[in-house]
């Protein structure tokens, strides 16, 4: 992305029929942006010659509110990130403190963190399809998708009170009990929303429209994924088996069996597919995590007063979205000294200009769609 | 003197009368559509849909009206006001022209032109000056664009339809809508058993040429924002969306006429089939009571007393329905019959087949440009050639029977050109799945 002031674009190309090229603003204000992400386009006819995203629009300062704020008091400022998936950004959070004070927070906690994010992830995925193919034009799975959605929030609701931002895990544990029914009602979500994946995928997967605005659209090859950086689906549907559940385990995950999907051609398609495999997995890590939940105490040992010690630590967890990490240092006060976090929207958003060239505008929206980006996220 | 105007205006006051008609009620109709469409949208989509504005949302498109008149009449400032304003004009003015050589009944039709298919076809092409000029006039990119595609989809799309157009008159040997319906009952079946190829071209094509999905494109709202239309508001948004209301009934009634035996009753020569006379009264008696029974579950006094309404009106019509049915052989209620119930059975079937442009919106994604050009010209026309070719030489087949005596049964000649037009087709989809796009994404 190149700097905003300047006026021309890093790669100009000649127009086929030799004819000024249109530039097009897409955004701020754009129905599949997806928040305030601006997009300027430049166009020969319809194909795209080039792009430059432009963010900052929905810009908070959150790191810098960090450095103000106590380490318990911040928390809840990670959920207005990434604000469709608050319970994975809260939890990355509250482990790269906990490893900043070499604190672990106790078993029965990390289970529920574990169930609470795996259906945190599916229901950031909902989202994702519900809105990818209502850019693409396909105007019902959304409903469908938000209608399952909405039985996940209740069990959030149910769960902290809380049903988008969440702030469900505290420093050390967890600062609720969980609720009587909760193994109850996410066993009744889980097992029969495999059904329910294969109902979307009735309407989508075979779909000869769907599979021809997807196949070989916004490629990504492996090399070029790794250059870039992304992480998530995005990364895994290139063929690249990295998911950091398997890599460096972190809450309960090392405990249970799941497949990490992986494409081939690293196109919008196969980002569709990967994604559709990763919440049949999301609910199958669910299931065996209430099978058995272990009893003990939901808090470690921590003081009212977090005073962790003077140094920094880099901790990394797998979002829906791709990888989150919080860098933390500490300067032994009660407030950070710095946060700086990796959001994986952001770096996942470098990919659109290389996944953009050479394709339709219509290419556009589904490339947005694919990449899953949150604009909360994005500009922090 | 006097006599002489009267003389001169007789044949036109019918005519006159049936404009009126059409003009006023038209708008409403396309309003209760757009009902129609978001009740069968929330239908599929596991929600009610409109439910405020009168019991189940039936006052919706009046409440719309009424907003849309009332709002704000914004002219951008970079726009060329006269033809801004005088495009979404142009658009509704073609669309409803098209109206007029549309026969309802044996009696209901404005005109009955010789040349009334042809008319059609070339009025219905002149929408798309007010769509183009809509968009350049707007001096918006968006508007531009969306107006770009859609005098290029029409294009394309045109030719497929007039070739199965061509195919569906093949049969009939005339141009005006009226006879053509006639001739449907004579021949004793209608043209979508004749050419059930022609009336499937049709159907795609006239979705396309309507701009609704999966081709609307030139609207796709999370591309183009709103197309053509982006910079539009208020009343002149209204006209253009009535325009492609208008539009769609247009074609479906193209559809009805050529394919669907118009206002025939289903097997309108077959004397079984009497018990189909009944059933528009009895639907109406279902209707009006559906209505009393929900009526007294309405929390609000005057949704009950719509209801009430509904039902009442719904009873008239039966009663109109009912009287020619009943009414004795020659009396002038039996009379009455081919028009009522024409009416009745030309709306039905109207209003399948825009139920099947519905069905197809909300189940399936949008196509790309490029794709839906490709469908269009490499499948789309060479097919609706082939067809046309197709239904000649069965023709001439059969025609040898009544001249010869030696020539092929109609129903054999039919199937065995259709079975080879449907390899031909199937051919074409194998070369086109092999065939670039025609704008393949570049290597990277």
């Amino acid at each position: 992305m190149s700097d905003i002031t300047t006026t021309g674009f890093a790669n100009v190309e000649q127009t086929v029929l030799g004819a000024d090229e249109l530039i097009i603003n897409m955004g701020p204000q754009h129905p599949s942006t997806h928040g305030v992400l601006r997009v300027r386009l430049k166009l020969d006819g319809e194909k795209i010659v080039g792009s430059e995203c432009i963010i900052g629009y929905l810009h908070r300062g959150v790191e810098k509110i960090a450095e103000h704020r106590s380490y318990q008091q911040f928390a809840p400022y990670v959920d207005r990130m990434d604000y469709v998936a608050a319970v994975s950004n809260g939890l990355g959070y509250c482990e790269a403190v906990e490893k900043l004070m070499s604190v672990e927070a106790p078993p029965r906690a990390r289970v529920i963190r574990t169930i609470l994010t795996e259906l945190q992830r599916i229901a950031s995925h909902l989202v994702w399809l519900g809105t990818h193919a209502l850019d693409i034009g396909a105007l019902t799975p959304i409903f469908y998708c938000f209608r399952e959605r909405e039985e996940i929030l209740k069990i959030f609701e149910k769960y902290c009170g809380a049903r988008l931002t969440t702030h469900a895990f505290r420093i050390g544990g967890l600062q609720y009990e969980a609720y009587d029914t909760l193994e109850h009602d996410v066993e009744r979500f889980c097992k029969d929303f495999a059904t329910k994946v294969d109902e979307y995928e009735t309407l989508l997967s075979e779909n000869r429209i769907w599979v021809g605005r997807t196949k070989n659209i916004g490629v990504l090859t492996a090399e070029q994924a790794i250059a870039l950086g992304v992480s998530g689906p995005v990364i895994r549907a290139s063929g690249v088996k990295w998911d950091l559940r398997k890599a460096t385990p972190y809450a309960a995950y090392d405990q249970y069996q799941f497949e990490i999907p992986t494409g081939k051609n690293g196109d919008t398609y196969d980002r569709y597919m990967v994604r559709m495999e990763e919440m049949r997995q999301s609910a199958k890590i669910c299931l065996q995590a209430i099978q058995n939940i272990p009893t003990g105490p939901i808090m470690a040992r921590i003081g009212k007063v977090l005073k962790p010690p003077p140094g920094e630590v880099y901790h990394a967890i797998e979002a829906p979205k791709g990888e989150l990490g919080y860098y933390i240092v500490s300067d032994g006060t009660t407030q950070p000294y710095r946060v700086r976090i990796r959001p994986p929207s952001f770096i996942n958003l470098q990919a659109f200009d290389a996944m953009v060239k050479g394709h339709l505008v219509a290419d556009v929206v589904a490339i947005i769609g694919t990449l899953d980006i949150v604009l909360g996220e994005v500009d922090r | 003197m006097l006599d002489r105007l009267i003389e001169f205006f007789k044949p036109h006051v019918w005519p006159l009368v049936f404009a009126i008609v059409i003009v006023a009620l038209v708008p409403l109709i396309a309003g209760y559509i757009v009902l129609l469409e978001r009740k069968v949208m929330a239908d599929m989509q596991a929600r009610l849909g409109p439910m405020r504005v009168g019991p189940h949302g039936l006052l919706q498109p009046i409440a719309d009206a009424l907003k849309l008149l009332l709002k704000e009449d914004i002219i951008p400032d970079g726009a060329d006001k006269w033809i801004f304003w005088l495009a979404p004009l142009l658009s509704v003015t073609a669309a409803m022209l098209a109206m007029s050589v549309i026969p309802f009944g044996p009696v209901f039709q404005i005109a009955d032109l010789n040349v009334g298919i042809l008319f059609l076809l070339g009025i219905g092409s002149m929408g798309i000056y007010g769509i183009v000029l809509g968009g350049w006039a707007s001096n918006s990119h968006y508007s531009l664009l969306g107006a770009l595609r859609s005098s290029a989809q029409l294009v394309s799309y045109e030719t497929a339809a007039g070739m199965a157009i061509v195919s569906g008159l093949m049969f009939g040997g005339t141009l005006s809508t009226r006879a053509l319906v006639q001739a449907q009952l004579d021949s004793h079946m209608w043209f979508f058993i004749c050419a059930p190829i022609g009336f499937f071209l049709y159907l795609v094509a006239s979705i396309a040429e309507t701009n609704r999905a999966p081709f609307d494109l030139p609207e796709a709202e999370s591309e183009l924002v709103a197309g053509y239309m982006t910079e539009y508001s208020g009343f002149r948004w209204a006209l253009y969306f009535l325009a492609e209301y208008t539009n769609m009934i247009v074609v479906a009634s193209i559809a009805t006429t050529l394919f669907l035996g118009g206002w025939l009753r289903p097997f309108p020569n077959a004397g079984w089939a009497g018990f189909f006379d009944y059933i528009p009264m009895l639907l109406m008696l279902l209707v009006a009571g559906y209505c009393v029974y929900r009526a007294p579950k309405q929390p609000v006094q005057i949704q009950k007393l719509v209801m009430y309404g509904v039902a009442g009106l719904c009873a008239l019509l039966a009663i109109i329905l009912a009287l020619p049915v009943f009414g004795s052989a020659g009396s002038i209620l039996a009379a009455m019959k081919p028009g009522v119930h024409g009416a009745f059975w030309f709306l039905a079937k109207v209003t399948l087949y825009l139920y099947v442009f519905l069905w197809l919106r909300f189940t399936v994604p949008r196509y790309r440009f490029d794709q839906l050009m490709s469908l269009g010209w490499h499948f789309l026309i060479p097919i609706s050639i082939v067809n046309v070719l197709g239904v000649g030489i069965a023709l001439y087949l059969h025609r040898s029977v009544e001249e010869g005596g030696k020539g092929w049964p109609l129903a054999a000649s039919i199937i065995l050109t259709i079975l080879a037009t449907l390899a031909v087709a199937a051919w074409l989809a194998k070369r086109n799945e092999t065939k670039p796009a025609l704008a393949e994404p570049e290597k990277f």
